[in-house]
């Protein structure tokens, strides 16, 4: 068969090209050529339209996450920022902390299983190329309907996925979400985080430098899988011999991963490696481009020499192949036997496929012949940049006028109504224990892990010695942000912060994996424009700067976008992990509290969606300085031992966290309604900035002084009582004069959901 | 004390194993799997993780590791060897432990607290519990369902070497609740759930799992 080479393709600059089927606009391709100077070999349109993909480019995205960046707040804490693998955040004692999220959404609808798997895979490699050990991982997801009949056919998949991979790979799973709407029916979201650690001396950086060293790749054998729409350039080019046609979904291979963290902590530690990058989207093409664009500038890659599953692939296809577990490093020719002899020792394979050089170009040669020699910054930094149009939703207006006000919406007004109300709403999909999900989870391995789900926040210790720990946390609440998207996300950014703070941890860094429909859809592109403005407006208010992220678009079925989904991941820092608060009251008579404000706010609620299906009117006001007020209390109350539970409020509202406090505490409570309340906004609104606490008595005055200190309104709602059930020999909750509820009633409520829609 | 804890490709809770050493107040020794070398340590541990990515079938292929031959040879001497999860797994392959264990009944993964009973004191693992005690520690496995022949069974339950038994909730569908086993001698112990994991009140659901190492160091101390 025919190889397309530069100089072939200098030959023959009017033959067609199938750019359009690679997802490249006649524009794009004009500027390649231009580039160039002549038209792209098959190869070089392969790489440059997989790198140029929105996925890769972030090219309708980049204006807008500028704004992170012009907008950061002051900070020392920042090691390493935006645009590497993943940003890096000091946590004091030496160490250093790394952590990022992206989406697998689209994989994950066509493949469940892999999909998810081999979304842990990535984000794991991220990390490890930073030169950290990967610590745990947490996933957020979003599903259609519990009970539509596609929800069962992805949800079990993605959860055997998860599970799968990350628990073969041994990292634990500390929490995520788990929420279902309609809009995600035919576009689940699969966002998956991974957080790790390393000394500040470790951290390494996706650069090639020093002409002369060697670019080598090593882990799995690079196969047919994950070419997706490649495949065109090679039946276009070849008509026989060419390789079997692969699911476009890549295949995950926990194990070959697993010795990968090994033997590249290894060869990092052993001081053997100069630069390294992860494999993942744009294989090859991505990696040999960006740490050429990173490092001196050139690289000549000998393709040829790469391990192949599959003999038969063309070069365009092993330039593409997202073929999993893959890693690259750059090695100076005198440490290259020490690097070989730890991978081997892993029983990993390795080869030399090039080396770095001072031409200024990336060039790959193919059996000795040129099929690529670009610049390879045009590649990877230097793609289109596109300033898509958008414009506020003509549908806003009336969505945001659709106030749920007790006319619009019936609310429970007596003992019997609101006692239903509470027990519908705890066996609700989105309020259920997640524990059927979450317990096909390891979350002890690594012996590390403080907090996990059902936790506000997840918490690992990092230095046995210390204590040092860091907790996280990822929130979003959809429909808030289709109501309102500046807002929307900010009270995202508000929860994320919230969690962090309520786990006894001072919050440092911000990530977020910013999930939307099509950006040619000038609707969908005001809300990112809006979510953007708003995550950048409330992290510069907080004080803690975002260090990457992801962006994902066009999920959509059909014409109809996802609710608009920027999930916020806040990371935070605890100098004695010994001291952390969990949301299980500790011993009967421990003083319950509301912090903050409780106000008659109930649009985007899970109340008005669960009970009514109703989406209208504004989000909960959102006031950061509050927040901020309430952290620092929080923080605080944690580290002087003040408090001994913290529960953030959220979707729910506060009867949702008294009960969830005492099951996973095993004592009851009894609640009472503050003076001039009103009943039921009392117990379901969903106003931010508000956290239950327990504090033991002889820590009230403390406590009060705390709070007087930060201006935070404070509110007894009820005392820790085991013994409010004495005559039915029970644990309950007893909500004021109103109801008392048993814990078996309330077990029953809100564990057997999970189990009964997918077991 | 030197206590050995062997890493295989793919082995999970070596660290975790070695720290409970530790904590109990033991020396932990890395082995390797590719070493038939057990640096002269008084006990082994093979510890949880999916050796070899449970490929062909968990442990199959990690008894073929050269440490392997010398950790047979040295346990059919007496030395004592616990195998926790995957270790468990892998002493069934290497026919140190009668039958084998099994995808879980519900075919998921699954993580809990698990209850167990202490049946038998006499292993050099379990001398330092009180038999009947109750303890709870996490339990993680998708392969986890003890089985054997009724035969073996009744040899096992009749010669008291069934050491742990689930309690309130059989998790996995193990055949007459065994949760662990030991051989007839009572140095080799292989169990499915992991006490190492409940050595620290801060990371584990209780500090129950730390009987299992202080159990060996003053079992070796008596000897």
């Amino acid at each position: 068969m025919s190889i397309d080479t530069v100089s072939q393709a200098e030959q023959t600059p009017d033959r067609s090209q199938p750019f359009a089927e690679l997802g490249l606009k006649a524009d794009e391709y004009e500027r390649i050529r231009e580039i160039l100077e002549r038209r792209p070999t098959s190869s070089e349109l392969a790489m440059y339209s997989v790198m140029w993909s929105e996925h890769c480019s972030y090219k309708s995205s980049k204006v807008h996450l500028k704004q992170f960046g012009d907008k950061a707040p002051k900070t020392d804490k920042l090691l390493v920022g935006i645009g590497e693998n993943a940003g890096v955040v000091d946590i004091g004692q030496g160490w250093a902390v790394t952590f990022k999220v992206e989406s697998h959404n689209h994989p994950s609808y066509v493949e469940p299983y892999q999909g998810a798997a081999t979304g842990i895979g990535g984000i794991v490699r991220d990390i490890i190329a930073m030169g950290a050990r990967p610590l745990a991982i947490m996933d957020p997801l979003r599903f259609g309907p519990a009970d539509a009949a596609d929800t069962l056919r992805v949800l079990p998949g993605i959860v055997s996925g998860i599970g799968g991979y990350g628990n073969c790979l041994g990292l634990p799973n500390i929490g995520g979400e788990i929420i279902f709407d309609e809009s995600y029916a035919g576009n689940p979201l699969v966002n998956a985080l991974c957080i790790g650690a390393m000394r500040h001396n470790e951290i390494h950086l996706a650069s090639a430098k020093g002409v002369g060293n060697l670019v080598v790749l090593y882990g799995a054998r690079t196969g047919g899988d994950g070419i997706g729409g490649v495949s065109v350039l090679a039946s276009e080019t070849f008509d026989a011999d060419s390789p079997a046609k692969r699911p476009s979904v890549q295949v995950g291979d926990p194990f070959m991963e697993k010795l990968l963290i090994e033997a590249t902590l290894e060869v990092l530690h052993g001081g053997l490696v100069e630069g390294i990058q992860d494999l993942g989207g744009a294989g090859i093409s991505c990696a040999t481009s960006e740490l050429a664009s990173n490092g001196d500038g050139g690289m000549h890659v000998w393709l040829d020499r790469v391990l192949l599953r599959d003999a038969t692939l063309t070069p365009e296809e092993i330039l593409m192949s997202e073929s999993q577990e893959r890693m690259c490093a750059v090695v100076a020719p005198g440490n290259i036997d020490a690097f070989m002899k730890i991978i081997q020792k892993w029983d990993v394979e390795a080869v030399v496929i090039g080396e770095v050089t001072n031409s200024g170009r990336l060039t790959v040669d193919w059996h000795g012949e040129r099929i690529v020699d670009v610049p390879p910054r045009t590649v990877a930094h230097e793609g289109p940049i596109y300033e898509r149009p958008y414009a506020r939703p003509d549908w806003q207006d009336a969505l945001q006028a659709d106030v749920p006000t007790p006319e619009r919406l019936a609310r429970p007004v007596n003992a019997s109504q609101m006692r239903m109300t509470l027990l519908k709403m705890l066996a609700s999909p989105n309020l259920a224990s997640k524990s059927w999900v979450t317990d096909q989870f390891d979350r002890y391995v690594l012996g590390n892990t403080v907090l996990a789900q059902p936790e506000d926040a997840g918490m690992v210790r990092i230095d046995e010695e210390s204590g040092l720990g860091v907790a996280i946390s990822t929130d979003c609440n959809g429909r808030f942000t289709k109501l309102d998207p500046y807002t929307g996300t900010q009270l995202a950014l508000a929860e994320s912060y919230r969690n962090v703070c309520a786990s006894g941890a001072e919050p440092l860094a911000v990530t977020n994996c910013l999930n939307f429909g099509s950006p040619e859809d000038p609707d969908v592109m005001w809300q990112f424009a809006e979510a953007t403005r708003g995550l950048a407006d409330g992290c510069l208010q907080l004080g803690i700067p975002v260090t990457g992220g992801n962006v994902s678009f066009y999920n959509q079925t059909g014409t109809t976008a996802i609710l608009p989904t920027p999930v916020v991941g806040v990371l935070g820092v605890i100098q004695n992990v010994e001291l952390r608060t969990p949301i299980a009251w500790k011993n009967d008579g421990e003083l319950i509290f509301v912090l903050g404000d409780t106000r008659d706010e109930f649009a985007g609620s899970e109340w008005a969606n669960h009970m009514h299906q109703h989406l209208g009117g504004l989000p909960p006001k959102v006031d950061l300085e509050r927040e901020r007020s309430l952290g620092e209390v929080l923080v605080t109350g944690s580290r002087e031992g003040i408090l001994s539970a913290a529960h953030d409020v959220s979707d729910g509202g506060i009867v949702q966290v008294i009960v969830e406090m005492a099951l996973n505490s095993g004592i009851g409570a009894i609640i009472t309604i503050p003076e001039g309340m009103d009943r039921f906004t009392f117990l379901f609104s969903e106003s931010a900035g508000r956290a239950v606490v327990a504090v033991s008595p002889n820590e009230v005055q403390r406590f009060f002084a705390l709070c007087a200190a930060k201006e935070l309104p404070v509110t007894q709602i009820g005392i820790v009582d085991s013994t409010a059930g004495f005559a039915s020999q029970t644990q309950v909750v007893k909500i004021a004069d109103m109801f008392t509820l048993t814990f078996a009633e309330l077990y029953e409520a809100h564990t057997k959901t999970l189990p009964a829609l997918f077991a | 004390m030197r206590i050995g804890v062997v890493t295989f490709p793919g082995s999970l809770d070596d660290r975790d194993a070695a720290r409970a050493v530790r904590l109990a107040g033991g020396e932990a020794v890395a082995l390797w799997h590719g070493d038939a070398d057990l640096k002269k340590v008084d006990a082994v541990i093979l510890p949880g993780g999916f050796s070899y990515g449970d490929y062909l079938r968990c442990g199959a292929i990690s008894r073929f590791a050269p440490v392997m031959s010398e950790v047979v040879a040295a346990a059919n001497g007496g030395l004592p060897v616990l195998g926790i999860c995957n270790g468990f797994q892998i002493l069934c392959e290497s026919h140190l432990l009668p039958g084998a264990l099994t995808r879980n009944e519900n075919l998921h993964f699954i993580c809990r607290d698990q209850k167990l009973r202490i049946e038998d004191t006499n292993s050099s693992w379990t001398s330092s519990y009180t038999s009947g005690q109750e303890i709870i520690v996490p339990l993680k496995n998708g392969e986890g369902c003890f089985v054997a022949d009724e035969k073996t069974l009744d040899q096992l339950e009749g010669e008291g070497r069934v050491i742990a038994r689930y309690l309130d909730v059989n998790p996995n569908g193990s055949l007459r609740d065994i949760a662990g086993i030991r051989n007839s001698r009572g140095n080799v112990v292989g169990l499915m759930p992991h006490p190492e994991h409940a050595v620290e009140q801060l990371t584990g659901p209780t500090t129950d799992g730390l009987g299992f190492f202080t159990s060996i160091l003053t079992s070796m101390v008596n000897s």
